[in-house]
């Protein structure tokens, strides 16, 4: 041993492990309501020095709002303490929250966003001074037209679901329109998005779900004993959560329409078929997008959302309003004959029109289709890595896969008693997201990646090796991996009161109710 | 191949008579008295001639008389002195003397394969299903099945849990499989039942309420056994049986855990309809714990509704919905995509053969 590394050889450090030491950021941090102190003050708010408005009896309130009173250093201590006890999209590879779509979202476009042109823009603006404003959303409806093929779309739901709320009621006023409210059934598939049987529903329809068939996709057999002239809609994803295209579509599609009924495509998702499939091509009558999936504005836990909703043309006179127009007087406000009204107040949520119409147009008509092709060869290549882990397996493995896949840890659940959640907990610890899937399982101990076009090559190893490493630790020790999180903010937590009403509290004051004063 | 077989003959017996099961003589004799006929020994029958049919140099032993010789005519018979009428003892000495066989197949209910495993069998076993209670995990889906899977075994076996309930708590109400232990199985998976789910608590009211907003007057509904069912006459603000066959008409109960002869009257007394949940990991709508809706009560009903959670038919892992009266005919007649309620305006169409069919 040479005299030079002979210091080195002596240091009692131990080798690097295969594996990132992640450690979450611990601060026990309490609500920001048990911070309050009566009295403390973040801000001196100065005299405007305008004249006081009298308000209506019956708009004022009777009791000052229940609003925590903080210095600004104990404000910005507290965010930033909760900012690290997130796992956030900029952090972590996050190829385990599978179909959110989740991608980088370009921090150019937030800069075009935080831009006095659009931070400071008014809603209620006059029209000649938001011209600029009006017509990003006109540029971004003709690019959704042409990806979509429908006749016109609606950038005004807030998110996702208020999307899919605004093509049900579409749906709902068409028929209404033609006298044929009685179509009271809309037609889903078990391995679509949720939100399409819960809008459905809030809508006032009955819900009928296809389930899988034996080969995985959705039985048509079924839907043609489901079909007939109570049949008001088929809302369907496709590819579904599998991640298999539903090769049978355009035949789902003619066999609705055949009874009078509408085809709704939930194309949230759109990033292995963006450029390659259009919706209006297999016929259906409406669409929706999700912003913030596929276009890569923030998803709506994490910031506003946005939807778009594009339909055909018999369904334009329905669309949300107001739409925008372009005219040889520049571009106007217009509401549609039979508008179903609004979807949310004013336009829509600018900031996303703006970073979703920034990101289509760096890209470009090829760039969106590379998008496309780098999703559904990243999915395939993890699929690769990971059905090489003993234990885990994907249902339907002969059927071809877009740009996710919902796999299965059945083997090695009934060899260790390891379950699906305990080891995305136990991927927490390295530092990455896992999810399993919508409930009820239809696949046993699910998990659903969906890597999307944003991450490399190594990304997909690191979480592919961290996978291999705690399936190996779930049957070297199945107690310790049923143990995890060792590395996170909080340790277990009890999830009944998630399903239970009588403990679940969306608010303070809720908690306060159901949980007793603190 | 030498196929061992045990029939129990007894098996069954209770199930058109409403009485949850066949244990013990006193239960037994209360079900012969209400008509019923055993089916264990035909449904060996078909077994034994599924399985020749297929493979047809399948020496079969067995037992003589009722317990196996009686279903298997051309059966090597050994000597066994069992008692009249048989009890769990003979299924369980029939093991013994039936050691050194490739396979044994016994024809009975959970209580068979709680005997057959006290036995100690040395091969592999598949049961027959023909008890009341058919939950655990080592039965065929139906009697020709469980031949077809018999002479497709290649010796490759895995294993399987025998559950069964005790059934003095079943009748009482309370409904809860126990594991036994386990036996091996052979390794054709596909045409063997799942162990049965339990339903999970809390779920089930959306879906007696769907139900009951498509209830019509003057229509006499036949409610099958299970929780789901009983939600239904909990939201009508009846009280049903869990584990028995109710007929309400009009809100009304007009029959209350009925026998199969009883039922067959109030059936054809005007215009009926079964309301029927699944059966566990199973998928079976008919045939199992219900065994009252006999072939000709079914023939006498003009409509059936199933009711089970998403979360049940999810289990099935697009397997389809079974129905296995013991009369392929029957069956067929309620085959088809049939509705089933998953919760309160929510159901789905789905797909119910015959256990017998392609078997």
């Amino acid at each position: 041993m040479s005299a030079q590394t002979e210091p080195f050889a002596t240091m009692p450090v131990a080798p690097k492990p295969a594996l990132r030491r992640f450690h979450q950021a611990r601060w026990d941090e309490p609500i920001i309501f048990e911070l309050s102190q009566p009295g403390r003050r973040g801000i001196g708010v100065p005299e405007s020095g305008l004249p006081e408005v009298e308000l209506p009896e019956d708009i004022r309130r009777v009791n000052r709002p229940a609003l925590p009173e903080l210095s600004q250093l104990h404000v910005v201590r507290h965010y930033t303490r909760l900012s690290q006890e997130n796992l956030g999209v900029d952090l972590n590879v996050d190829v385990g929250q599978g179909t959110c779509t989740m991608k980088y979202s370009p921090k150019v476009n937030d800069i075009f966003v935080r831009d006095a042109k659009i931070a400071e823009l008014h809603p209620a603006q006059p029209l000649d001074s938001v011209q600029g404003a009006l017509e990003i959303y006109w540029r971004l409806e003709q690019i959704l037209k042409e990806i979509s093929g429908m006749s016109r779309v609606s950038l005004q739901p807030g998110a996702g679901s208020a999307a899919i709320y605004a093509n049900i009621a579409m749906i709902r006023a068409y028929h209404a329109a033609n006298g044929e409210s009685h179509r009271d059934q809309v037609i889903t598939t078990m391995f679509s998005h949720p939100s399409n049987a819960a809008c459905a529903k809030v809508a006032g329809y009955d819900i009928i779900t296809l389930m899988p068939d034996a080969d995985g996709f959705p039985d048509i057999e079924a839907l043609k004993a489901a079909i007939g002239p109570r049949t008001a809609a088929l809302l369907i994803t496709n590819p579904e959560d599998t991640g298999i295209y539903n090769p049978q579509i355009k035949e789902f599609v003619d066999l609705v329409h055949g009874v009078g009924g509408l085809a709704c495509y939930d194309q949230a998702n759109a990033n292995g078929i963006l450029g390659i499939t259009r919706a209006a091509d297999a016929g259906f009558d409406l669409c929706h997008f999700n912003l913030h999936k596929t276009f890569s504005t923030p998803h709506a836990c994490g910031g506003p959302a946005a939807g778009a909703c594009g339909v055909a043309e018999k369904l334009v006179p329905f669309l949300p309003g107001p739409v925008v127009d372009k005219t040889d007087n520049g571009f106007v406000l217009a509401t549609p004959a039979h508008s179903i009204g609004k979807i949310r107040p004013y336009l829509g949520v600018t900031p996303n029109v703006v970073r979703a119409y920034a990101w289509v147009m760096a890209l470009g008509a090829e760039g969106l289709r590379d998008v496309a092709e780098i999703a559904v060869l990243n999915n395939n290549y993890l699929m690769h890595k990971i059905l090489r882990i003993p234990g885990a397996s994907v249902p339907w493995a002969d059927k071809p896969r877009v740009e996710q896949v919902r796999y299965s840890w059945q083997e090695l659940s009934e060899q260790t008693g390891v379950h699906s959640e305990e080891i995305g907990v136990r991927a927490a610890d390295f530092g990455v997201h896992y999810w399993t899937s919508h409930h009820p399982y239809v696949v046993a101990e699910p998990f659903t990646l969906e890597p999307t076009e944003s991450y490399s090559k190594e990304d997909l190893d690191e979480y592919a090796a961290i996978l291999a490493h705690v399936a190996d630790e779930a049957r070297r020790d199945p107690a310790f991996v049923k143990g995890a999180p060792y590395n996170q903010s909080i340790h277990k937590i009890d999830p009944t009161s998630l399903d239970d009403p009588q403990q679940w509290s969306p608010t303070w004051r809720a908690y306060q109710r159901k949980h007793g004063a603190r | 191949m030498i196929v061992g077989l045990i029939v129990n003959p007894i098996a069954g017996l209770g199930g058109p008579a409403g009485l949850k099961g066949s244990d013990g003589s006193e239960i037994q004799q209360r079900a012969i008295a209400r008509g019923s006929v055993a089916l264990a020994g035909r449904r060996a029958a078909i077994a034994v001639r599924a399985l020749t049919k297929h493979r047809p140099d399948t020496i079969v032993r067995t037992v003589a008389g009722a317990m196996g010789a009686d279903a298997a005519p051309h059966a090597e018979v050994i000597s066994l002195a069992a008692q009249q009428p048989t009890t769990s003892a003979d299924t369980r000495a029939a093991v013994k003397a039936l050691r050194g066989v490739d396979l044994l197949m016994f024809a009975g209910g959970d209580g068979t394969a709680r005997d057959v495993l006290d036995g100690g069998p040395i091969s592999p076993v598949l049961g027959i299903p023909a008890g009341v209670k058919v939950y655990s995990g080592c039965f065929a889906i139906s009697a020709a099945a469980a031949g077809l899977a018999a002479s497709r075994f290649t010796g490759d076996a895995e294993e399987a849990e025998v559950v069964d309930l005790d059934e003095d708590a079943y009748r009482a109400g309370s409904v809860g499989p126990r594991l036994y232990g386990t036996v091996r199985v052979p390794s054709v998976r596909v045409r063997l039942s799942g162990r049965k789910a339990s339903t999970p608590p809390g779920t089930v009211e959306g879906i007696a309420r769907e139900c009951v907003t498509r209830l019509r007057e003057g229509v006499r509904y036949v409610l099958g056994p299970g929780t789901t069912t009983q939600a239904v006459g909990k939201a009508l603000g009846l009280e049903t049986s869990l584990l028995g066959v109710d007929v309400v008409l009009d809100g009304k109960l007009i029959g209350r855990d009925v026998a199969e002869a009883e039922l067959y009257e109030l059936v054809q007394g005007g215009p009926a309809e079964a309301v029927l949940s699944i059966i566990g990991g199973q998928g079976f709508v008919l045939g199992r714990g219900n065994q009252q809706l006999s072939p000709r009560v079914l023939s006498g009903l003009r409509g059936m509704t199933v009711l089970g959670t998403q979360q049940k038919l999810a289990g099935l892992g697009g397997r389809p919905l079974l129905a296995d009266t013991g009369d392929p005919e029957a069956d067929r007649r309620v085959c088809g995509h049939v509705r089933v309620i998953t919760g309160y305006r929510e159901s789905t169409l789905y797909r119910l053969i015959s256990a017998s069919e392609d078997a």
